[in-house]
């Protein structure tokens, strides 16, 4: 968070020919920086400063976002990037970290997946996500009038979730949660996040020894069984599926519900005919776009994009928040509204890195808000809109915490 | 109106299953596309070009018959 906060108060101004660092501050928690919608308009690729002194390219609009993030001309390797928010060099993916590699070793260890995240296996589970979400709603009502819908009900829906898929104990759960925290900040701290990243390893170690002693009916087991992976790739698999099975759906069911409750006229609406969910689902991904800085790609060759050459070692940084807004795609974009048709959002990514857990998590989020808005008829924020805690100082937008009454 | 399916660009998101349940299927243990159907179905239309459309890695195309 150091290097951002100085950053944001920096004035927007400046010649117009010198690249600016990407914009991060939001007029509000629903809205992206209004410099993005400016420059989707003008010069829907442009140039801004990263940190480190190099000039990069920032895509807004959706038809150049989708093509940067499906051209193999442009990497997803890390260590080839400039971060738009630090200084600080990236480092090579770890072993089995498949979301920072290109093909083909990011095909081995995908394909290791996929067919565990089908959009059929995915629905045979949604008896079981309907049983944890009952169990949380009675948690949180629980709690009484004034309760955090993050900690007793976003965060452990798909914490439990992603444990049972994966075989990892729930009840080491403020362990892996608090770690994941550490990871997700928006700029690292160097030493807290390789601590948090070394405590998780070793604990994902122990977890593979275990399972090639004693099998379980789990995601790990059947890698460890069947992969031919190294322990590394092993703990690099699990720790990704880990952290994106936590942090990213949690922020969605929470900051979702956070924009239902500050937009009445549309919780009304799934209220009344909650078979509208799962087009409400498609449009809070578009609206909120969690990845609110974007996605990172460097290119591995000068390439031609709207009138500029791309050159070989550049940085381009998508906003997807940007993108998910574009008018030409989505028509009027800026308001909610769960009966546009939203589907064909970048929310996921597009492309061969697209989110391996995206039907998980939209089964979480239907399950999840249905039941909400089901069980709680008078939900609403129990602070004023401007008191919830935002998460600005981490990577995947939500919120820390979102007292709730009914 | 018939489909052509690369299952070797397929990355298993299940767009397509989304889109269209009745003509796209995945693989049990790849997740790649599989097709359920030759022909698609008159009431299918838009959903197949909505499914090729969102499909993330251009794994799949339509052609006349």
């Amino acid at each position: 968070m150091t290097t951002e906060t100085t950053r944001e108060s920096r004035p927007a101004g400046g010649p117009a020919h010198e690249p600016r660092p990407l914009p991060l501050a939001r007029p509000c928690p629903f809205t992206p920086p209004a410099e993005l919608t400016d420059l989707r308009g003008r010069q829907p690729l442009s140039r801004i400063a990263n940190p480190d002194g190099t000039t990069g390219w920032l895509v807004t609009d959706y038809a150049l976002a989708r093509k940067v993030l499906s051209d193999p001309r442009f990497s997803a390797r890390q260590e080839l990037m400039s971060s738009p928010l630090t200084d600080r060099a990236f480092e090579p993916a770890m072993p089995g970290g498949f979301l920072f590699m290109d093909p083909p070793e990011h095909t081995r260890y995908r394909k290791l997946l996929t067919g565990q995240f089908t959009v059929r296996r995915m629905r045979r589970l949604e008896a079981r996500v309907e049983e944890v979400t009952g169990r949380q709603l009675a948690r949180l009502r629980a709690q009484g009038p004034g309760a955090d819908l993050v900690e007793h009900f976003a965060l452990p829906i798909p914490s439990l979730m992603i444990c049972e898929l994966l075989g990892v104990p729930y009840e080491d759960h403020e362990f892996f949660q608090s770690r994941a925290v550490a990871i997700f900040r928006l700029v690292q701290d160097p030493e807290e996040a390789s601590a948090a990243y070394a405590g998780l390893r070793t604990y994902l170690l122990g977890l593979v020894r275990r399972r090639r002693e004693e099998p379980a009916d789990d995601i790990l087991s059947d890698l460890v069984s069947g992969g031919g992976l190294t322990d590394d790739e092993l703990i690099g698999m699990a720790l990704l599926l880990l952290l994106a099975g936590h942090e990213t759906t949690a922020n969605m069911i929470a900051m979702g519900t956070f924009a239902l409750l500050s937009h009445p006229g549309q919780s009304a609406l799934l209220r009344e005919d909650p078979s509208l969910i799962d087009g409400a689902v498609e449009e809070l991904l578009r609206y909120l776009s969690i990845m609110h800085v974007g996605l990172l790609r460097a290119a591995l060759e000068d390439v031609e994009l709207a009138g500029h050459v791309i050159e070989k070692g550049d940085t381009v940084t998508v906003s997807v928040a940007a993108a998910n807004r574009d008018p030409e795609k989505f028509g009027p974009s800026e308001d909610l509204d769960i009966t546009r048709p939203a589907t064909g959002h970048v929310a996921f990514g597009h492309g061969i890195h697209q989110c391996l857990g995206q039907q998980l998590a939209r089964i979480e989020m239907r399950i999840g808000i249905n039941g909400l808005l089901r069980e709680f008829p008078g939900l609403r924020l129990d602070v004023p809109v401007s008191e919830v805690p935002v998460r600005k100082d981490m990577g995947v937008l939500g919120v820390h915490r979102l007292p709730v009454t009914w | 109106m018939k489909i052509i399916a690369d299952a070797g660009r397929c990355i298993g998101a299940g767009q397509c299953v989304m889109a269209a349940d009745s003509v796209f299927d995945q693989d049990p243990a790849t997740g790649e596309v599989v097709l359920l159907v030759a022909r698609v179905p008159a009431d299918e239309v838009d959903a197949v070009l909505d499914a090729v459309s969102t499909c993330p890695t251009g794994a799949l195309a339509t052609a006349e018959d």
